[in-house]
Formats: C-alpha cells, sequence, structure tokens
C-alpha cells in the first residue's frame, strides 16, 4: 500500500516521506532483527563447537556481530568491500524487483548475470586491444546490458505469446545460460595458448574498472571500483521510470491488476516483454560490473548466486528503489564483514547465509500470510483463477 | 449456508458435490456412492426439487445449481439455513420456485435467513424483516406492516427514490450499429452467433439475459478486448470493427465492468491513479513520458467532490474504500468526458440502494446529453427500471426486443429462461 502512495508523499515534506518508508520497511527491519536474534541464539548454542571457545559462551554472539559490524564499516578497507559486494546485489536486486512490480517472478538472476558476464568479456576479448581503456568498458557494460537484457528478453516474449510462466522458464532458461557461458569460457574466449582454461584477465586489456578515486582521493576505499556509481546511478533511474513516467505506471498498473490494466487499453503482452528485457539488462550489468571490477579473469565453472540473492534484496527492499538499496547494502555488508568474523573471533563466515535465509524465510511467511488475509477480504470472486500462484506471489510482493 | 457466489465443483456430479466433505465412509476410503444418492433422492423428492443426482454440475441452469447449493446444506441436516442474495443470478421463475422451496423448508420447521437487497423478495418471502446498516440492526418489521420505501429509508438513512424517474428520451441518429456480429469465447466456441442492434443518441438499450449467454463476450467486443469473427460494428458512422480498447476509449466509449475489483479498478492504488487508468497517458496528465502529478490531483479532488467519492483525500488506497465509493470512482473516470457510447455491464452490483440511485440519476443525465447507452444485466429489475428499450439475448441471440416502458416483467423473465420458442431440451442445457 505504502509503495503506492510514494507519488503523492514525494512532494510532500521529506519527514513525511522518510516515515512512509520507514513504514513499508517496518516488515524487512522486524525481519532483520529476528535474523539477528535467531543467529545469535544460534552462536551462543554452538559456541563449544569452536575450537578455543567454552561452551554457551554468551560473550562470543557479541563479539561475531561487533566483528561483523566492524568489519563491513571500516573506513576504508571495510566500506570499500561493502560497496563492491553491494553494487551486483544493488543492481540485480532492481532487477527482481521491477519483475516485481509488474507482477513477474524472474528467477533468471543467475542467468542473465551470467550472459552480462560473457557479453562484456567479448567485448574485452576483441577490442581489448585496440581501443582505449575507457572505450572498452564503456562498450563492455553496454554489452553486458544487451547479453543480459536478451536472456530476459525470452522468457518474456514466451510469456506474451504462449504464455509460458516466467518461474519455469527462466528456471530452465538458467541451465542453458550457466552451459552457454561455460562453452564460451573454454571455447572462443578462452585464452589462446595459455595451459589453463581461463579467460584473458581484463586488467591487462586495461579495461578493470579502476578504484572511485575523485580528486585524487580513494573516496569508497580501495576494495571499491567504479561500478559502484553504475549502482548509485541505478537506484533513482529506476525509482522515476516507476513513479515519474507514464510507462512506470502501466509496469505498475500491469503487475498489481493485469486484467484491469488490459481493460483500460494498456497493452499487458508488450509490457511483460519489456519488463523481463529491463529486469534482465539490469543483472546483465550486475554480471559486467563484477567481471570488470572484482574477478577480472574467469575460468570454466565460474557461476553466481546472485539470483536467488538478488530475490532477497528485492523482497527485504519491499521492490522499492531506495529499499532495495538500503538492502543491497546490508547484504552486501554481511559479506564484507563475514571475513573479518571468521578471522576474529573465528565464527564461520556461513552465518551470514544463515541470517540471510532466516530473513528470506520470515519474509516469505509474511507474504503467504498476507496473501491470504487479503483473499479472505475480498472474497471468492476476485481474481481467485491462480489462488496461490506465483503470480499473485509476485503481485504481493510488489505492495 | 449458501453463499452469493456458488461453492460448487463443475465437473463432480450433482451428489459428489452434495457429500463433499460429508462423505459417508462406510467402506474405508472409498465414496459410499449408492448411499450417498439413495439419501439425495429421498431429501430431493421431500422437497420437490427435480435433480439428477449423476447429473454433472457444469451441466446444470443456474438455477438447478442454486438448488445443489441448499441440498448440501439439507444433507448436512442444517436446521438454520442463511441464503446469501440466492436470487441475484435467478430469472423471475426460477426466484419464484425458490421461494416456493423456501416457504416449504420453513414449514418443515426449519430457520432461514435470507439476505437479500431486492426489497419486493424480502416482503415476498419473510416473516420477519430485519434492516442492518454499517454492522448495526436499524430496525425490524413484519412484511404486512411495511413498505418497500420505509425499508429503503430504514437502510440507507434518508428518504431514496427507488425508482429513478427515467423521464422521456429524445432519440437522434443512430450512434451504434451493430450488424451479424459473431464472436467466440476463449475456447473458440461461437456464443455470439450473430448479433445485430443499433442504439440511437439518448437512448439506453437494455440487454437481459442470464448470466452466461453472451453477454461477456458481446461486451468484450464492443469495446475492442475480443476480436469478432465476423460482422461489423459501426461508431457514429466509423467502422470500428476489432479495433483496440485504446481506440474505442479515444472514440467516445465509456465502460463500466461488471466485476470493477478485477476489470475496473487497481485495488492497490490511490483514488487518484484510477481516476486516470484510461487517460493516464494524454494532456494534461502527461507530458511526454512524464506523469504531471500535479494535474493528476487536482482533477482527481474536482472528481471526487463532482462525483460525491466519499474519501478522506484522494490519495488513500482504494482498497480502503467502499464498493459504493469504489463503483462510484469507475463512474467518475468513464462518466466525466462527452461520451458517444456507454457500456455498462451491471453498473449497480451489489451495492447499496442510495449509490444504485445515485448511479441510475448519472446513466439518465448521460442519455439525456445525448449519449447511446448499452446497458447489460443479469438483474432483469435494472433493466426494467431504466430501459427505453430492451433487449432479450438468449444463447448469443437477441431473440426479442421491446419498448422498456410497457414491457412485461414475466414475459421477459420466461424469455430470458427459454428464448421464445419453448423446447425443453434446450431449456435444461442453458
Amino acid at each position: 500500500m505504502s509503495g503506492s502512495g510514494q507519488t503523492a508523499t514525494s512532494r510532500s515534506s521529506p519527514r513525511v516521506w522518510i516515515r512512509a518508508l520507514l513504514w513499508t520497511l517496518a516488515e524487512s527491519i522486524v525481519a532483520i532483527l529476528v535474523a539477528v536474534v535467531l543467529g545469535g541464539i544460534g552462536i551462543f548454542l554452538f559456541s563449544g563447537l569452536l575450537p578455543n571457545h567454552s561452551a554457551f559462551d554468551l560473550g562470543l554472539p557479541v563479539a561475531a556481530y561487533g566483528a561483523l559490524w566492524s568489519g563491513a564499516v571500516t573506513y576504508p578497507r571495510g566500506v570499500g568491500s561493502t560497496l563492491a559486494y553491494s553494487t551486483p546485489l544493488i543492481l540485480a536486486g532492481l532487477g527482481v524487483g521491477l519483475g516485481f512490480k509488474a507482477g513477474l517472478f524472474n528467477i533468471g538472476g543467475r542467468g542473465q548475470f551470467l550472459m552480462g558476464t560473457i557479453g562484456a568479456l567479448a567485448v574485452v576479448t576483441l577490442f581489448g586491444n585496440s581501443l582505449p581503456g575507457f572505450a572498452t568498458i564503456a562498450i563492455a557494460l553496454v554489452v553486458a546490458a544487451i547479453f543480459g537484457g536478451f536472456a530476459g528478453f525470452i522468457p518474456g516474449a514466451l510469456k506474451a505469446t504462449s504464455g509460458a510462466h516466467e518461474v519455469v522458464t527462466t528456471i530452465m532458461l538458467n541451465y542453458v545460460f550457466v552451459f552457454v557461458t561455460y562453452w564460451a569460457i573454454s571455447g572462443p574466449l578462452r585464452l589462446p595458448r595459455s595451459p589453463q582454461a581461463v579467460t584473458v584477465d581484463v586488467g591487462t586489456r586495461g579495461a578493470a574498472l579502476g578504484t572511485t578515486s575523485f580528486f585524487g582521493v580513494d573516496i569508497f576505499g580501495p576494495n571499491a571500483h567504479w561500478g559502484v556509481w553504475l549502482a548509485v546511478a541505478a537506484i533513482p533511474l529506476v525509482w522515476f521510470l516507476l513513479y515519474r513516467t507514464t510507462l512506470g505506471f502501466e509496469i505498475r498498473a500491469a503487475g498489481a491488476n493485469s486484467d484491469a490494466a488490459r481493460y483500460a487499453g494498456m497493452k499487458t503482452r508488450q509490457l511483460v516483454v519489456l519488463t523481463m528485457s529491463l529486469a534482465g539488462a539490469l543483472c546483465g550489468l550486475a554480471g559486467g560490473t563484477t567481471l570488470l571490477g572484482v574477478v577480472h579473469q574467469i575460468a570454466p565453472g565460474y557461476d553466481t548466486t546472485i539470483g536467488f540473492d538478488a530475490i532477497t534484496v528485492a523482497l527485504l527492499g519491499r521492490s522499492n528503489p531506495i529499499g532495495i538499496a538500503l538492502a543491497g547494502l546490508l547484504l552486501g555488508g554481511m559479506r564484507a564483514g563475514s571475513q573479518s568474523m571468521q578471522i576474529s573471533p573465528g565464527v564461520p563466515g556461513e552465518l551470514v547465509d544463515a541470517l540471510q535465509a532466516i530473513i528470506l524465510l520470515f519474509l516469505v511467511i509474511n507474504m503467504l500470510r498476507r496473501l491470504r488475509l487479503r483473499r479472505h477480504a475480498e472474497g471468492p470472486t476476485e481474481a481467485s483463477a491462480e489462488p496461490y500462484g506465483l503470480g499473485a506471489v509476485a503481485t504481493e510482493a510488489a505492495q | 449456508m449458501v453463499h452469493q457466489h456458488f461453492m460448487l465443483v463443475p465437473v463432480l456430479s450433482v451428489a459428489e458435490n452434495v457429500v463433499l466433505g460429508a462423505e459417508t465412509m462406510a467402506r474405508g476410503p472409498f465414496l459410499d456412492r449408492r448411499e450417498a444418492n439413495k439419501r439425495i433422492a429421498k431429501l430431493a423428492s421431500q422437497f420437490g426439487f427435480a435433480l439428477d443426482p449423476e447429473a454433472k454440475v457444469g451441466t446444470l441452469s443456474v438455477g438447478q445449481q442454486q438448488r445443489v447449493e441448499i441440498l448440501k446444506a439439507l444433507y448436512r441436516d442444517a436446521r438454520i439455513l442463511v441464503l446469501d442474495e440466492p436470487t441475484a443470478v435467478l430469472t423471475p421463475q426460477e426466484t419464484d420456485e425458490i421461494f416456493a422451496l423456501l416457504r416449504k423448508l420453513a414449514d418443515d420447521g426449519r430457520s432461514i435467513i435470507f439476505i437479500s437487497h431486492k426489497l419486493y423478495e424480502v416482503l415476498a418471502v419473510a416473516d420477519r424483516i430485519t434492516v442492518i446498516r454499517r454492522g448495526r440492526v436499524i430496525g425490524e418489521r413484519k412484511p404486512g406492516q411495511t413498505t418497500e420505501a420505509e425499508l429503503a429509508e430504514l437502510m440507507v438513512g434518508r428518504a431514496v427514490e427507488l425508482t429513478v424517474d427515467r423521464g422521456e428520451s429524445h432519440t437522434g441518429a443512430a450512434l451504434l450499429q451493430v450488424d451479424g456480429l459473431r464472436v467466440a469465447d476463449d475456447r473458440r466456441h461461437e456464443v455470439v452467433p450473430g448479433a445485430t442492434f443499433q442504439i440511437r443518441a439518448g437512448e439506453i438499450l437494455g440487454v437481459a439475459g442470464v448470466a452466461g449467454n453472451g453477454q461477456d463476450e458481446l461486451v468484450e467486443a464492443l469495446i475492442g478486448l475480443r476480436r469478432p469473427t465476423a460482422g461489423k460494428v459501426t461508431l457514429d458512422g466509423r467502422d470500428v470493427t476489432g479495433a483496440s480498447p485504446r481506440v474505442m476509449n479515444e472514440a467516445g466509449v465509456g465502460y463500466v465492468p461488471g466485476d470493477r475489483h478485477r476489470f475496473g479498478l487497481i485495488l492497490g492504488f490511490p483514488v487518484y491513479d484510477n481516476l486516470i487508468l484510461t487517460s493516464y497517458y494524454r494532456a494534461p496528465f502527461a507530458r511526454g513520458m512524464l506523469r504531471e502529478d500535479a494535474a493528476v490531483l487536482d482533477s482527481a479532488r474536482k472528481q471526487v467532490s463532482r462525483f460525491d467519492i466519499r474519501v478522506p483525500s484522494p490519495t488513500v488506497a482504494t482498497s480502503t474504500l467502499s464498493g459504493g465509493n469504489q463503483q462510484k470512482v469507475v463512474v467518475a473516470r468513464e462518466f466525466d468526458r462527452p461520451l458517444k457510447l456507454l457500456i455498462l455491464d451491471q453498473p449497480t452490483r451489489g451495492l447499496d440502494v442510495g449509490s444504485i440511485e445515485f448511479i441510475h440519476r448519472q446513466i439518465i443525465a448521460k442519455r439525456d446529453a445525448g449519449t447511446a447507452v448499452l446497458l447489460v444485466s443479469a438483474e432483469l429489475d435494472e433493466v426494467m427500471e431504466v430501459s427505453d428499450r430492451i433487449a432479450v439475448m438468449y444463447r448469443g441471440r437477441i431473440v426479442a426486443e421491446m419498448d422498456g416502458r410497457t414491457a412485461d416483467k414475466s414475459k421477459v423473465g420466461l424469455l430470458m429462461a427459454t428464448g421464445g420458442d419453448s423446447n425443453p431440451a434446450e431449456e435444461a442445457k442453458a
């Protein structure tokens, strides 16, 4: 509800606006608190299993969370890692959230990310020697978005023409794109005359995204890369698209009630194709920036968990671009801090995955509960053709 | 409890539907079909139902399905029956039969709660009438000692005109001309096998018909959501056959869908967004690709006051509005511009008497402004009250047309149920 009040509140004072955002994110904040408490109890219960720790160590949860926090926010290294981890989470999270707004459940983030990676890599491999670095980077990122967009276009077009559900097609296409990636890395994009099957290192072609120096100062720390700016720019752009343009209105209308959108003269099928393509482009950009900014060189078997991480980010951010930015920072920060936590006090970094899982579980349970309450309130006639279908879940996720 | 919307499984037989949830488990996990059939046949004959326990529910008429619903309650030996708007989809004849059945059940010693917004039905069937407004009991009356007008006043809290004076119609040239229109449903069955009719400027044509006789498909073809397979639609001299919803909207066609939650509104959106659902892309609500929120809000505030939509602010979510106010949002959006043709599909379904009066007034006003109005409704009363001319639709065909002021209700009801020529085999299937 509060997401839809966005356009009205945005014109009023910032304090009203922030309050509306907090209401939107209230459930997410509770979810995070629940995860932190349960995670803490977990650390306390199992502390005896860790080397150098006594059983039922009450101080350990505090120490672990302290290390997690300082690892994520210490300037400049922690901040830099947090931003580097957050960049793909925010970009792909925006892609998944845009899909939710349109009533689409995009589980193809993994495939779209990998296609974006391949697109960027192909540009660097083909033109890296002949073009100046900044031109290679620019073209590589555009091609990453196009490749990712194409990977999203396919399930969008399938849904528009045959009604094939995007949940099924994106999951199946993920496998296709994983193997396309495998083939590309071990075939056409393999570094020639190299003993191992690896690709070119984008750094050797001047196409690595450097640190974000601003008048000679490394403002985002040494681990962050210039791609952070892309995420920073994408947040207001997606917000503007959704709430300030007629196209965004159509996307939100088709997502909230596609029948009503169709009756109102909107071309809902074209909207499905367009939204899936845009979502794929954002996930593709996540892949491109990760390649150019973080991993630089990949080998067969390169894969990502971004597809599901981005779903968590989009749900946690309630599909609201600003919420997604905050959620991306949180999950990115957790990833960044997990290393310091593992070094001292020695709590396994996998705790972060457990926290993420608890958050997701809490959000999904609440979403289904809300969906059921709404169905009850609206009675049996309205749009119950797909009782607890994933389309309804996607629409609910956007509320 | 008998719900307003049937809770039946169309692919199961009458007996299977009736025992669903109360199966006799005499033989372990297997359904004792014979025992069930026997009990149902006995109950049916006891109360004079003509129902075959083996028949698939999907093949029954709406009136028969209603009886299956009642049978379900009787099978569980219900002493108290609650019926929520049981006559909403029935023809007058079927309604009379249900009333006779209810009488019989009451005489048998059962208590019946009959919920309805049709005042004359309540007066005809009840022993005692309770009026509820906003969750409170407002008053209690005996049928012999009250009138429809008094009940309506209790329901709304002020004096209401039950039938809006439709006045004289001053018809002009034919605005909508439909010739031999053929329309197929989603399964490609032809459900409108050639409709021909016209509506003049300043005229209300009411289409009466039992739900599911091709009205939905006809309307969808007229507003551009369904491409007709043959035939021609002319709007004010212009061929608009198969035009898109947006083209029809821009050509001056307003449309109020039957299911406002599903087709007319986006409940999660604020009221102002629903008011521009069909015009969001045009000036003054958009400049190029950009929304003009100031203009949207400004226009919304004006419409909210002009159409008396009771909201604290046009920024609240539409889902928080009452049914009557939600429908007023749809009416404000569709009526508030010059129109050539106005298509209304059950525009007052499920609304309170006050909102019905308001919407009927708006329809008459639109007609008097020279709009051609097509009113499709399964509720015969509405068609009878508002229309200048009545067409009866039966199995996709317009089987009769008559003057709205002199039409005889039982004759129209009979035409709705049988299509005119009495063919019993056809009747059972419809």
